[in-house]
């Protein structure tokens, strides 16, 4: 119950002061987990950022999860999972219960009519990070060009295609590629 | 039914969201405009808040959109739902499928996803600034701000200005700041 506890209040202060979330933390857990409490070995660390990166979810999230499992099985994933997402929970909700009467101040509706302006910027921005550390090749590089344009075609004329459909599409043309190539690519192993 | 549709929605932005933080914009808005939860408008104002609190900004959207639509019941559904998924498949890799990052069909899968969602998210914001700068008649019909358009011109220019000149990246909580003490001058007065 103690180990459960401690699970819980450590992945709380990484929920409560990691802003935007993402890599930031990353730094964060290796800190507390790896040198501090030594819960998990620094192979370890890698290991999980890799499975973090290739699953769905946060990476904040995916950490927790590991990191609790390994620790103390199903229930030590589920406090330490609790404990990251709470404080953004609570912070959150009470935010929700002000802002929209907040939004009807002129001043605050100004302020957040130049916030529209910075989000789509960083969104962008973000995007151009992640493009520059993608490992690029011909299928890569088209895959994004196109999953990019086709969403945009469908924003500008109204045509209601769920996004998830581009990436299953995109997920059946990389696996059957991986199919065709697969004499030429001796270097490949199982 | 509220409820089950709020379980349903982020259990399914939570399924999709790979890559990281600005992976589950693009899902998270076309979940809640499909269910008329959000107004576009107000998908922009939660992932500025979401930067600038703490938590990763898929969590702290779900949390918002469950507690204006269902109190803190529908919070806790819609947060619940949105990391489950990332959650089971985590456990599942450390107990069943050790060997799946190895395996080369899984790996082909993961190279088509990548990039196809960096696509999406990239279109997710170009289509915010476009919006924010074309489409401001009412009802977001064709409209040019040549305000917007400046603005938001100005706001970039200093951005990607400060980075090569400070030689470091300019944080999102300094630029949503920065644009926020300039909405009110320009928006606000």
């Amino acid at each position: 119950m103690a180990e459960l506890f401690e699970l819980f209040i450590t992945f709380f202060k990484i929920g409560l002061f990691t802003f935007g979330g993402g890599y930031a933390m990353i730094s964060i857990i290796k800190d507390t987990c790896v040198q501090k409490k030594k819960w998990i070995t620094d192979e370890e660390m890698v290991n999980m950022t890799v499975v973090a990166e290739s699953t769905p979810g946060p990476i904040a999230i995916n950490c927790s999860t590991y990191v609790g499992f390994k620790k103390k099985g199903i229930s030590g994933a589920v406090a330490s999972t609790l404990g990251v997402i709470l404080p953004s929970f609570i912070i959150i909700f009470i935010i929700s219960l002000f802002l929209d009467n907040f939004l009807e101040i002129k001043i605050v509706a100004g302020a957040f009519a130049g916030i529209k302006a910075a989000v789509g910027i960083l969104i962008v921005d973000a995007t151009l990070k992640m493009f520059k550390k993608l490992k690029k090749n011909t299928l890569t590089v088209i895959l994004a060009l196109a999953a990019f344009a086709a969403l945009i075609v469908f924003d500008i004329f109204a045509i209601h295609v769920s996004s998830i459909v581009i990436l299953v599409c995109a997920a059946i043309v990389a696996l059957a590629l991986s199919f065709v190539k697969k004499p030429g690519k001796a270097g490949e192993g199982k | 039914m509220i409820f089950l549709e709020l379980l349903l929605g982020f259990l399914r932005v939570g399924f999709f969201a790979f890559g990281g933080a600005y992976a589950a914009i693009p899902f998270i808005r076309e979940v809640v405009l499909s269910y008329g939860w959000l107004t576009d408008d107000m998908v922009t104002y939660i992932v500025a808040v979401s930067e600038s609190t703490p938590g990763p900004v898929m969590v702290n959207m779900a949390t918002y959109v469950g507690a204006t639509k269902g109190g803190i019941l529908g919070a806790a559904i819609a947060t619940f739902a949105v990391v489950l998924p990332a959650f089971i498949i985590i456990l599942l890799i450390m107990v069943i499928f050790k060997r799946l990052l190895n395996n080369r069909y899984f790996k082909a899968i993961l190279s088509g996803l990548q990039p196809a969602i960096i696509g999406i998210i990239a279109a997710t914001g170009v289509y915010m600034i476009y919006k924010n700068v074309f489409l401001t008649g009412k009802n977001a019909s064709f409209g040019f701000s040549i305000k917007n358009a400046l603005f938001t011109a100005v706001l970039a220019s200093a951005f990607f200005a400060a980075r090569k000149l400070g030689k470091k990246s300019v944080s999102p909580i300094l630029l949503i700041v920065v644009s926020a003490v300039a909405g009110v001058f320009v928006y606000g007065l």
